[in-house]
């Protein structure tokens, strides 16, 4: 066999397709692992004990989640299902390869609902790594498999999962464009806002309620602040001039938005609903794409050198300070949840590439080999980078960890997605 | 599924109606009459209405906005690669546009500036901002009061031409001139 094929097939590791996305619903988004994790931990997830009366069974949704992450590689068990408290035949799940085993129980509790029970098995030292109980409604079935999937990845990674969250993207189909909301794993995909109009730069709130966004339904870009569970939005900033990038302040109650009111487009902050300008930063050139950092930061691009590259500014004032040098093209900064980091996009030689600089050692590593990414965002564990790019002349959205192995991707049968945005851990 | 997807797009679009696009050439319909020429006093049939718009402008000329024979139909100023420059080969359309808006002062004009493709969207809103700053500089330059002009960027939203290509990419490279009633 060619030896170079080989190496391929050795180092990217490539991949199991898994379309999980219904044929019937075109826009809906489809996801497709394309790199994985060198080392995976091998993993069985038994079927659940009277899962059967569910819709469709909560450890199908458990599996895909943990096999999307790249970190571990699903061991099958077969059909028979294993109780939560069932004594474990050891030797068969050695045998299967699995360091660790998920069981569990589902059983209705008299009121239509079902309580969950799960276990988490460390197979080799045959000892229990935790477990976990909760109630749910049948058509919960998938919700639960995500916070399932977030229990079994915390306990055996010690950092949280992220198969509960959701994310904010616009799907452009012909001259229509949409807002869409969906889970982490592309499902249930639902429309915020739809327009003929553009569409850009959808940004969470902290606490996941509302969406702040750019829109041009008025031929001019507006910055909206949207509550999701309403659909009610209101007007955050619509000064004379263009006004857009809009980013929540970490306590939610400030939006760092760009304005060209005053000249050039330079940093401001205003509350949610409009009231309160203030000015952030002040340039002779362009700031923009601001990106406030939880340890009181504000990143930002701005061409105030000649080129446009990252700076950062303390969000309660002071002195600008550069913080990429290399290159002649650093846009679009985003700091990752824990503040060690930066992802943003980069020129290298006419290619467009998500990049991470670790802030401490100065050092960069590019993440993707594709040439048009755009627009990345942190997952709330730091873990993944969200972004978009083109696939084919199409925009897709994809994701890749923080160390550039695992990569997945999101598309849909027709239409551009683009603009995507990480949203934050669920508050329950 | 679809058929909720289209619903739900239905209402939204609804929603929106309110803001819908007015089209650039709005021009469908009974075009306002040109009263100041007084090219077309003779031989008007005596039942024939003409109707006045009382929120347009009070001045003259404002069908040459939409007369393809006049400069003033002419709304584009293209830009180089990287340039925020009006080139010289625009000083007469500018003049033109200048020398109206003076002549109309309750006219408006909404400026949208607009870039290539390639890049940050945001980073490029910026960019079309420049532009449409420099086409409203010019005008400024030549009378046109402040309260007349806004300069706004529609970025690389919305390009005149949809391809990965220089040819492309240049058309894309554009300030575009609106008039009250057009946005």
């Amino acid at each position: 066999m060619n030896p170079r094929f080989l190496s391929v097939l050795r180092s990217a590791v490539p991949v199991c397709a898994l379309v999980l996305g219904s044929s019937l619903a075109q826009a809906q988004l489809a996801i497709e692992i394309t790199g994985a994790g060198a080392n995976r931990m091998p993993v069985a997830v038994a079927s659940f004990e009277g899962e059967s009366a569910l819709p469709r069974a909560v450890t199908d949704v458990v599996r895909a989640d943990l096999e999307r992450s790249g970190l571990f590689k699903m061991v099958e068990l077969g059909p028979t299902p294993m109780g939560a408290d069932a004594a474990v035949d050891f030797a068969r799940i050695r045998s299967k390869g699995a360091d660790a085993l998920a069981v569990g129980s589902i059983a209705p509790n008299g009121s239509g609902r079902y309580q969950v029970q799960v276990r988490l098995i460390d197979a080799a030292k045959q000892a229990s790594l935790g477990s976990q109980a909760m109630v749910m409604a049948p058509a919960q079935y998938r919700t639960t498999g995500h916070r399932i999937a977030d229990f079994i990845y915390e306990k055996l990674t010690g950092e949280p999962g992220v198969f509960s969250t959701r994310i904010a993207y616009v799907l452009k189909s012909g001259s229509r464009y949409e807002l869409q909301i969906a889970d982490a794993d592309g499902s249930n995909a639902q429309t915020a806002l739809a327009s003929r109009e553009p569409i850009i730069s959808p940004s969470w709130s902290p606490d996941g309620s509302r969406l702040a966004y750019v829109s041009f339904e008025a031929k001019k870009p507006v910055v909206y602040v949207h509550s999701l569970a309403t659909g009610q939005r209101n007007v955050a900033a619509n000064f004379k001039g263009s006004n857009s990038a809009p980013a929540w302040s970490p306590d939610g109650r400030r939006l760092a938005v760009v304005l060209t009111k005053d000249g050039q487009s330079q940093l401001y902050s205003v509350n949610a609903d409009g009231s309160g300008v203030q000015r952030l930063a002040s340039s002779s050139g362009i700031d923009t794409e601001p990106s406030w950092s939880a340890d009181g930061m504000i990143y930002f691009t701005s061409d105030r050198g000649g080129s446009p590259q990252v700076y950062r500014v303390p969000a309660g004032g002071g002195d600008a300070q550069r913080v990429t040098f290399e290159g002649s093209y650093n846009v679009s900064p985003r700091p990752s949840p824990d503040g060690k980091s930066l992802v943003y996009v980069s020129r290298n030689g006419g290619r467009f590439q998500i990049t991470m600089l670790d802030l401490a050692s100065r050092q960069t590593q590019i993440l993707t080999d594709s040439s048009k990414d755009e627009s990345p965002s942190f997952a709330p564990n730091g873990r993944m980078v969200l972004y978009a790019t083109e696939v084919g002349g199409r925009g897709v959205l994809s994701a890749v960890s923080s160390d550039g192995r695992v990569k997945q991707r999101l598309s849909v049968q027709s239409g551009d997605v683009r603009e995507p945005a990480w949203g934050p851990q669920p508050r329950n | 599924m679809k058929y909720t997807r289209l619903a739900l797009s239905l209402i939204a679009v609804g929603l929106l109606a309110a803001c819908s696009s007015a089209p650039k050439t709005a021009d469908q319909g009974a075009a306002v009459e040109d009263r100041s020429s007084g090219a077309s006093s003779t031989g008007v049939d005596s039942n024939r209405v003409v109707a006045v718009d009382a929120n347009a402008a009070n001045g003259s000329g404002l069908a040459a906005l939409k007369d393809p024979k006049s400069i003033l139909s002419k709304r584009s100023v293209l830009f180089d690669y990287n340039s925020y420059v009006v080139k010289d080969e625009y000083r007469s359309l500018i003049e033109a546009h200048a020398k109206f808006l003076v002549a109309n002062p309750k006219m408006k004009m909404l400026i949208q500036g607009n870039t290539d493709e390639r890049g940050s969207r945001e980073y490029n809103l910026a960019l079309g901002q420049k532009r449409a700053d420099a086409v409203k500089k010019a005008l400024s330059l030549l009378g046109v009061a402040e309260t007349q002009l806004e300069s706004v960027s529609l970025g690389e939203e919305k390009p005149s031409c949809g391809d990965a290509s220089e040819a492309c990419w240049s058309a894309n490279r554009r300030g575009d001139m609106l008039y009250s009633g057009e946005f």
